[in-house]
């Protein structure tokens, strides 16, 4: 009675196969990350030094440090993050709680999620005709910041939006039932409480925005200066462009530093990810609803 | 009439309402006490949530809802160009079905709608004691949390929150309670605890209940209405609804013939 049939053994069989396919699959899958970190932790991690990490470039820069880049990286992210969060979490609010559902709001959404799939040359390219010429910035930090900020603004909007919305709306009604107008149930109630999300888009922003290039290219990156910006309407170096400079455009490069230079925009970028995670980990501890 | 008007605490006068191009109100005429218990019953879809939410216009937040005639609260128009929305929903407030108790502590939950009443005058910490442990003590509350008002209110048991709820209308001084379903959340303990707190407010304030629980209505109530799609059928003393209902279609929900 209840030993098994053909059938089950059949099926059986092909479980066993579509978890081990599946498995293999999701290996595949890890296989890029691990080999990625681990060649550049194997061939980056000798050339990484408080003086690689604090100092300018020299010879050409086939020796000395990145500090310019790295600080240059920092600059850029900083204004573009000042230029872009403001105007999106605005514009998220919004939409979000005093927008209605009209064709207006919704050519609006459109608009934005076309802006996130924009290309980044193509950012480039209307940073360039926008800010340095328009604006008259010239290539400076300041051009190249507010294209960054443009490029990213669909990702603060978009994350903004969607922890606003995941508030209750039981919490709203709560509040207008008490006679609290729209504002004060946006700054009392939902933005605590969509604190977490925005913040972890944020910070998402940051570790994308660092890793940039083509933007910031023609916009006010250098391939190399010898001093520091004095100011945002100065030129900077970044790392993202300084990995490329000296990958491909500088002979007799030691066969190590690109790998720093990778690593350590790299190690950036995953310790952005990960306060994101914490900070979103130790938040939503503690909230309950 | 004067006299009489000043009796009633809500009056409605040939009140017809639209969502969208669907009529859920037809020309209800209706006058509800002052300071006593009203229930008002009646199979799902009859109107009676509908009736409930135009009282503190909460309807109007969904763009397409149509309103004719008129709704006087305390002999006043709230539906007059010159009313203050604010003022409506302070004079009126209202506990929703599922507790909705904001997630800040129990505290802040109680003196939420006083602070924003008040914006621009600081409160003083001991204004604001005395204002919590009232308005607990009168949901019969405050020996329960009086130790723990810092804690977050969502924590608390679906019955404390639903009495959290009702406490936290009170210190901006509402006429009008409005209870949409107050119990239907709750286990039977909880539904007979806030019922009892319900039952405490008589006399202080309007209280308007709609429920699907006829049972509640007759524990609960003084008066009773009964509508059924969208009509008011019948409006009397609870005990005599229940017990000599004047028409078929009262008779045969009270008996649970449909609903």
């Amino acid at each position: 009675m209840f030993e098994s049939t053909e059938l089950n053994r059949r099926n059986e069989t092909r479980q066993k196969l579509f978890r081990i396919g599946l498995g293999t699959m999701t290996g595949i899958l890890i296989l890029p990350v691990v080999l990625i970190m681990s060649t550049l932790i194997y061939k980056g991690a000798p050339v990484i030094s408080f003086e690689f990490l604090f100092t300018g470039p020299t010879k050409g820069m086939t020796a000395g440090g990145i500090f310019p880049a790295l600080l240059g990286t920092i600059l850029l992210v900083v204004v573009a993050l000042l230029a872009s969060v403001p105007l999106g979490i605005a514009a998220a609010i919004y939409l979000s709680e005093y927008a209605s559902d009209n064709w207006f709001t919704r050519a609006i959404n459109l608009a934005i999620i076309n802006l996130a799939g924009v290309p980044s040359i193509v950012h480039a390219l209307f940073g360039v005709g926008a800010f340095v010429i328009f604006f008259k910035f010239g290539t400076s930090i300041l051009a190249a910041s507010l294209t960054l900020a443009i490029m990213t603004l669909p990702v603060v909007i978009v994350a903004t939006r969607e922890s606003l919305q995941a508030v209750p709306m039981a919490f709203r009604e709560a509040c207008w039932n008490m006679g609290a107008t729209r504002w004060q149930t946006i700054r009392r109630v939902v933005l605590p409480n969509a604190v977490t999300g925005i913040l972890t888009g944020v910070i998402l922003e940051v570790s994308r925005t660092s890793g940039e290039t083509a933007p910031i290219m023609f916009t006010g990156a250098a391939f190399f200066l010898p001093l520091l910006p004095q100011g945002v309407l100065d030129q900077t170096m970044a790392l993202s462009l300084h990995l490329f400079v000296v990958s491909t455009q500088v002979p007799n490069m030691p066969e190590q530093l690109p790998f720093g230079v990778a690593l350590v925009l790299i190690s950036m970028v995953l310790l952005m990810n990960s306060l994101s995670i914490a900070l979103r980990m130790y938040l939503r501890g503690k909230k309950k609803w | 009439m004067q006299e009489q008007a000043g009796n009633m605490a809500i009056r409605t006068q040939k009140l017809n309402l639209w969502y969208g191009t669907f009529q859920a109100l037809f020309d209800v005429d209706l006058d509800i006490k002052q300071g006593i218990i009203t229930s008002m019953i009646g199979p799902s879809g009859c109107g009676k949530s509908t009736f409930l939410r135009s009282v503190n216009r909460i309807n109007e937040r969904l763009g397409y809802v149509r309103i004719t005639g008129t709704i006087d609260v305390m002999g006043e128009n709230i539906y007059d160009p010159e009313v203050e929305l604010i003022q409506v929903r302070k004079q009126i407030g209202m506990v929703f079905q599922r507790p909705n108790p904001l997630p800040i502590s129990i505290r802040e939950n109680v003196l939420f709608g006083h602070h924003i009443h008040n914006a621009g005058r600081k409160t003083s910490k001991s204004e604001d004691d005395d204002i919590v442990e009232d308005a607990l003590k009168t949901v019969l509350l405050w020996d329960k949390v009086k130790d723990k008002l810092d804690k977050k209110a969502t924590a608390l048991s679906l019955e404390e929150q639903q009495k959290l709820c009702i406490a936290r209308l009170l210190p901006v001084k509402p006429g009008v309670l409005l209870m949409d379903e107050p119990c239907s959340a709750l286990d039977p303990k909880g539904t007979e605890a806030v019922e009892e707190l319900i039952w405490e407010l008589r006399g202080q304030y309007t209280i308007l209940i709609v429920t699907h629980n006829m049972a509640q209505a007759r524990r609960a109530s003084e008066e009773c209405i009964f509508m059924l799609m969208g009509k008011v059928v019948e409006h009397t003393e609870t005990g005599q609804m229940f017990v000599t209902p004047q028409h078929k279609e009262t008779s045969d929900y009270i008996e649970g013939r449909y609903g």
